[in-house]
């Protein structure tokens, strides 16, 4: 690893590459784009929760002027069982097909059933108004629990629970048990001198991101179809829309628009295959926009859960044993994060007995998406609330509590990885060590700390870096850049080639100018499709080499590569001038043509990431309401490329947590159809709810990545419910065991404590 | 076909003429007749502020305003905020500060954030926050937006 | 298929002219309730009538101390008036709190009042200040207490063609002071969950003389306390008076379970509203 001091680059606060078309309005955002020719696309959606459709009558809307296609499901091929893995989840294609269009039944309120394309908006909206369904109203299931009884009305008739032997032999909503264990649990709270056992719940949430799903699709006679599109992953949508829509991936073309906020749930397809279908039935060009209300109705939330713990604890603060059950609502099709839950539920913590049993249920929701840190928050909040309470009863300091149990190089996890090394007792030294944590509680105010850990991704990435004629440098990635990853690629190509951060210019590009990457997930790309880039980088500088080599008559071999130059070595130092980037890029057509590196990788060794937020409120005693006065949020970040987006990262999941924590959910009548899909009642963080949220970064690099980089997109939002909830613990005395903490519930527990 | 209105307004201090539908608002007219796509639709319904443009000098959402009502009015929206190839100050240090991530939300952000500096030069935390609640931005957690109007007031002021 | 007509009208009498000739039409002021209402499919209308370009409705006047506010002005433009905000800070307060920066550049006190929504915050505090609506009508103009205008959610007291064209406030009486204040799950972008509006004025030894309270988000209407009012008049305005206050504005409350709140945080928290609200006019009538 080269050595920290060194760096020109990395760690230095650079303006982002995309940033100047963002403060102009120039950023092209899918939604933005328009063909000549272009008809506007609308989704016909489904007012049950749970019904059979018994007839879709779709001529009237064929036949209103300016109507140019429908599509229902008879217009997608009917797809087998086939899982494929989706960010740090899996999905099964056929349920992808059945929720981008509703077959046979409809499974929550607002599930695609029809699509028209037509000339304009109005006219679009006027077909939707034409379509004819029949619909025979089925029983519906909401909660989570109740999906579980008995006697729940059945969504798929043949679910069988994965994972119980012997098999079940009657369907269910539970689509999988999972099971993780290590030790002996009965023996553990034998040993335990305190006991804290409680059941945590929490609302579904939505990742919230401020733009709309959008697509334009362009199919032409042939079969070719473009796509321009808002998403995590081009090469997803590519082999989405290939699957659904039957065709082969190499008649698909998807380029990814700048996006506007993912956090994971731009990691599937909703409308893009709809989107193909109707370009291919009318032959035009088509844009489908989602409205916010069917971003909140039929894009993917994140699970609710209940989550039953038991933490058992010796006097000295030594955690002995847990035992969860954890129930994760999937939505209508399964795949709710349930084994990311169970890994990162105690994952902190050396405990050395240890039972975790997890449960993906479905119900007549919209089936959920993956939302930053998938799964870990609703489990961390149960066990870093449990958690809270043991270092109550024992008056234990939090900290201190976490410092005796903190995992550290060698511990193995239940979920059987051994940890290399990592920063979560230097996160804690921090956080005991930081101005929040050491300066006195506010008067009436309360403080609360919670800590959180997320696994972090590699996968597979391409990158390419193209030596321009002048010396100045392209690169070329396939991941969407939500977080500034285009920023931390360019400096680490810059320090790589030793050349300035301006001469590096990165783009992400289409399905079919680079070779694959997998979704922009799992807090992946700075550190796996980075390390593309990086090798691409090397790529060059080794045929930057080669090429003075060549000029010089020298060995390659004595010609090292020092701040951006070629320069000759041993024997021959100091025999030639050395030769920069833009002098071999100048003499490249004659030493061999141009010069272009390629970097191609299944990037192993993702650093995981550990954080500790640190939180103070204040209640409202009179009505419910929660401030959140202070936070602060510390975390190992490896290396942190670009310092300034790191912070970013930290804030940014701190300020969703805070909004999880206090007033986000979904809420359905009793019809089951939601009541909230706006943003007026889906009530996500404004500006002036917030405090300042400041951050500490930690830098224990991942010795797996030539820098050091470990994710850090994830982590800030695990930690988050927990630190409120134990803060509103410290300013009320009143546990809060239900999310979010509205008013309404705050007040209620208030009174009755 | 519906019945088109014919309008003429000025945006970003250029004459402009359009025609429009009874029922299209004018986000959709400077989006889709205008082709001026930095103002953005997060919600359509005033919640979220990505529309943003001043009106006769007056913040507003654009999703809540019809395209017709614009007859005689002046549009100022984020894409005549630079002055020729130079960032303003605002813009500027939206940058330096890293105030952004995915962008959505920033035109809407920016054109909110100069309307509060023309009316005070000089505001505080508090009322930046306040002014700028109905901006709603996932990314940030609003830290560095905070912070980078107040610096740009600070520039601006000196 | 569905067209919509907008007309603009100069004046009053040819706005109500159109009102009278489409009974589905509807005046637009700000828009910030009718265009949302209309995107979302909820209203189907054939003619809209924006009144912005009538000079009575987007004026704001004082007589003898009495001012007349034209029902179109913005939020924003009555939080601009300082002699408006000195005399009636509550009802300023109260409209300027109707949604976002941006919102509040559009939203008028008149559009508050004529969407007749249950959890209106401008109109709880224009009640409690003794505000009155000018409307205007086939038949000519009539002037009735805000409070008669909202009749049940969505609806109002106004006939075909009649139109809110201007809300009154009278001349401040001295030693009175006026408040609003909600709750809202958040600190900005939400509509009130409760909301309380209360006047109140004082005799030179301090002791009530008169009073209003107002509820808003409790009931179909807003709903106005006398029994709140009375617990006020005749004291100090101390301790006990607002203890007894705050109890009789949650057994006034009339209100269902939503999506926003419950019955039973709606009924105690509307005594904690009025009861603060009482104590910020009560600081506001000492001083005037």
């Amino acid at each position: 690893m080269p050595n920290e001091s060194s760096f020109k680059w990395v760690g230095t606060r650079q303006i982002r590459p995309d940033g100047p078309d963002k403060v102009t309005g120039r950023a092209k955002y899918a939604a933005d784009y328009t063909m000549p020719g272009m008809l506007i696309g609308r989704i016909l959606r489904s007012p049950h929760a749970h019904a059979r459709i018994k007839s879709i009558d779709t001529s009237k809307a064929e036949a209103l002027a300016g109507v140019k296609a429908v599509v229902t499901s008879a217009d997608f091929p009917e797809l087998a069982s086939e899982m494929s893995p989706n960010s740090e989840m899996v999905i099964d294609f056929s349920d992808v097909s059945n929720n981008v269009m509703a077959r046979k039944k409809v499974m929550y309120d607002g599930h695609a059933v029809a699509a028209v394309a037509a000339t304009d908006a109005e006219i679009a909206e006027e077909a939707l108004s034409l379509i004819d369904v029949v619909y025979e109203v089925l029983p519906h299931v909401i909660d989570v629990e109740e999906a579980m009884a008995e006697d729940a009305p059945l969504l798929h008739d043949g679910m069988i629970t994965e994972g119980i032997t012997p098999t079940p032999t009657k369907p269910s909503n539970i689509a999988k048990r999972v099971e993780f264990r290590s030790g002996d649990v009965d023996k553990g709270f034998a040993e335990a001198d305190v006991i804290v056992e409680r059941t945590y719940k929490t609302a579904a949430v939505h990742q919230g991101y401020i733009e709309p799903h959008a697509v334009l699709a362009s199919a032409a006679e042939d079969g070719q179809v473009q796509v321009w599109v808002s998403t995590q992953g081009q090469f997803m949508v590519r082999a989405f829309c290939a699957k659904v829509c039957g065709l082969a991936i190499s008649q698909l073309r998807v380029t990814p628009a700048e996006i506007g906020g993912g956090f994971g749930g731009k990691t599937v397809v909703y409308g893009e295959p709809v989107a193909v279908q109707l370009s291919r039935k009318s032959g035009k060009p088509v844009r489908v926009v989602m409205s916010r209300e069917e971003v909140l109705r039929a894009s993917g939330p994140t699970s609710g859960g209940v989550v039953e713990t038991k933490v058992g604890a010796k006097k000295d603060g030594t955690l002995v044993a847990v035992d969860a059950v954890l129930k994760y609502q999937a939505g209508a099709y399964a795949g709710s994060p349930i084994g990311p839950g169970c890994m990162c539920m105690t994952a902190p913590y050396e405990i050395e007995n240890v039972q975790l049993i997890g449960y993906d249920v479905v119900s007549n929701r919209p089936k959920v998406a993956a939302y930053r840190a998938p799964g870990a928050p609703i489990s961390a909040y149960a066990f870093e609330s449990a958690l809270d309470e043991v270092a109550r009863e024992l008056n234990m300091d939090p900290i201190a509590i976490r410092q005796k149990n903190a995992v550290k190089e060698g511990s193995k996890t239940v979920y059987g990885v051994t940890f290399p090394r990592i920063g979560f007792e230097e996160v804690l030294e921090a956080a005991k060590n930081s101005d929040h944590f050491k300066s006195p509680v506010p008067e009436g105010e309360g403080r609360g700390l919670a800590c959180g850990f997320w696994f972090n991704i590699g996968g597979e990435s391409s990158a390419a870096c193209h030596l321009n004629e002048d010396g100045t440098v392209t690169v070329i990635s396939g991941n969407p850049d939500i977080g500034g990853s285009r920023a931390s690629i360019a400096l680490m190509v810059a320090e790589t080639l030793g050349i300035d951060y301006n001469k590096v210019r990165p783009i992400v590009a289409d399905t079919s100018s680079i070779g694959y990457n997998f979704v922009t997930g799992g807090s992946r790309v700075t550190f796996a499709t980075g390390m593309a880039a990086i090798n691409a980088a090397e790529d060059v500088i080794g045929q930057a080499r080669e090429r003075a080599a060549k000029i010089w008559e020298i060995d390659v071999d004595a010609v090292t590569w020092e701040d951006g130059e070629a320069r000759p070595a041993g024997s021959n130092a100091g025999d030639h001038d050395p030769m920069s980037l833009a002098d071999i890029a100048k003499m490249a057509p004659k030493t061999g043509g141009p010069i272009n590196g390629h970097g191609s990788i299944n990037a192993q060794g993702a650093g995981a990431g550990f954080g500790c937020h640190i939180c103070d409120l204040k209640v409202d005693e009179g009505t419910g309401h929660v401030t959140v006065t202070r936070y602060t949020s510390i975390q190992d970040v490896g290396r942190a490329i670009h310092p300034g987006y790191v912070d970013g990262q930290l804030q940014g999941g701190a300020a969703q947590g805070i909004g999880w924590a206090i007033n986000e959910e979904y809420v359905y009548n009793d019809d089951g159809l939601l009541q909230n899909a706006g943003f007026l009642d889906y009530r996500i963080p404004v500006a002036s709810d917030l405090p300042m949220i400041d951050t500490v970064l930690v830098e224990v690099p991942n010795d797996r990545h030539p820098y050091g980089v470990r994710g850090v997109g994830e982590v800030p939002i695990v930690p988050p419910m927990a630190a409120v909830a134990n803060a509103m613990e410290s300013a009320t005395g009143v546990r809060m065991t239900s999310l979010p903490m509205s008013p309404p519930k705050v007040l209620k527990a208030l009174e009755g404590s | 076909m519906a019945k088109k209105y014919h309008v003429s307004a000025t945006v970003n201090g250029d004459p402009v003429e359009f025609l429009c539908s009874g029922q299209e608002t004018m986000l959709d007219v400077l989006r889709d007749r205008l082709e001026l796509t930095g103002a953005k639709e997060g919600c359509g319904s005033g919640d979220c502020g990505a529309c943003s443009v001043t009106v006769d000098g007056r913040l507003i959402c654009s999703c809540l305003m019809l395209g017709v009502e614009a007859e005689g009015t002046s549009i100022e929206t984020v894409e005549g905020m630079a002055d020729g190839d130079q960032l303003t100050p605002l813009q500027r240090i939206f940058l330096e500060e890293e105030a952004l991530q995915c962008g959505i939300c920033t035109p809407g952000v920016l054109v909110a954030a100069k309307a509060l500096l023309a009316k005070n030069p000089d505001p505080d935390e508090t009322t930046i926050r306040y002014w700028l609640a109905g901006n709603l931005c996932r990314c940030t957690g609003y830290d560095k937006i905070v912070r980078a109007v107040q610096k740009a007031a600070a520039e601006m002021r000196a | 298929m569905s067209q919509l007509r907008y007309e603009a009208p100069g004046s009053v009498d040819e706005a109500v002219a159109l009102l009278a000739s489409d009974s589905d039409a509807k005046v637009l002021a700000g828009g910030t309730d009718l265009i949302v209402q209309m995107r979302s499919g909820l209203r189907k209308l054939g003619l809209v009538v924006d009144v912005k370009k009538i000079d009575e409705l987007m004026s704001v006047s004082s007589d003898g101390g009495a001012w007349t506010i034209g029902a179109a002005v913005s939020g924003a433009e009555m939080n601009e008036n300082a002699a408006l905000k000195k005399d009636w800070p509550g009802v300023v307060e109260a409209v300027d709190l109707i949604g976002s920066t941006q919102v509040q550049g559009r939203a008028s006190a008149g559009g508050n009042l004529c969407n007749a929504s249950p959890a209106a915050d401008s109109v709880p505090a224009m009640v409690a200040a003794g505000a009155t609506a000018v409307i205007a009508g086939p038949n000519g103009r009539r002037e009735v207490p805000v409070e008669q205008v909202p009749v049940s959610p969505g609806k109002t007291s106004l006939a075909t063609g009649e139109m809110v064209v201007a809300i009154k406030m009278p001349a401040k009486p001295a030693r009175n002071g006026e408040a609003y204040l909600r709750m809202i799950p958040r600190t900005e972008m939400d509509i009130a969950i409760v909301g309380a509006g209360v006047s109140l004025t004082l005799d030179d030894g301090g002791t009530c003389t008169a009073a209003k309270v107002a509820l808003g988000a409790v009931a179909p209407t807003v709903v106005i306390v006398d029994d709140a009012a009375k617990a006020l008049i005749g004291t100090k305005v101390d301790d006990a008076a607002l203890e007894k206050m705050a109890a009789a504005c949650s057994a006034a409350c009339k209100p269902i379970d939503d999506k926003r709140g419950t019955i039973e945080y709606r009924t105690k928290v509307a005594g904690v509203m009025a009861r603060r609200a009482a104590l910020i006019a009560l600081e506001r009538a000492r001083s005037n």
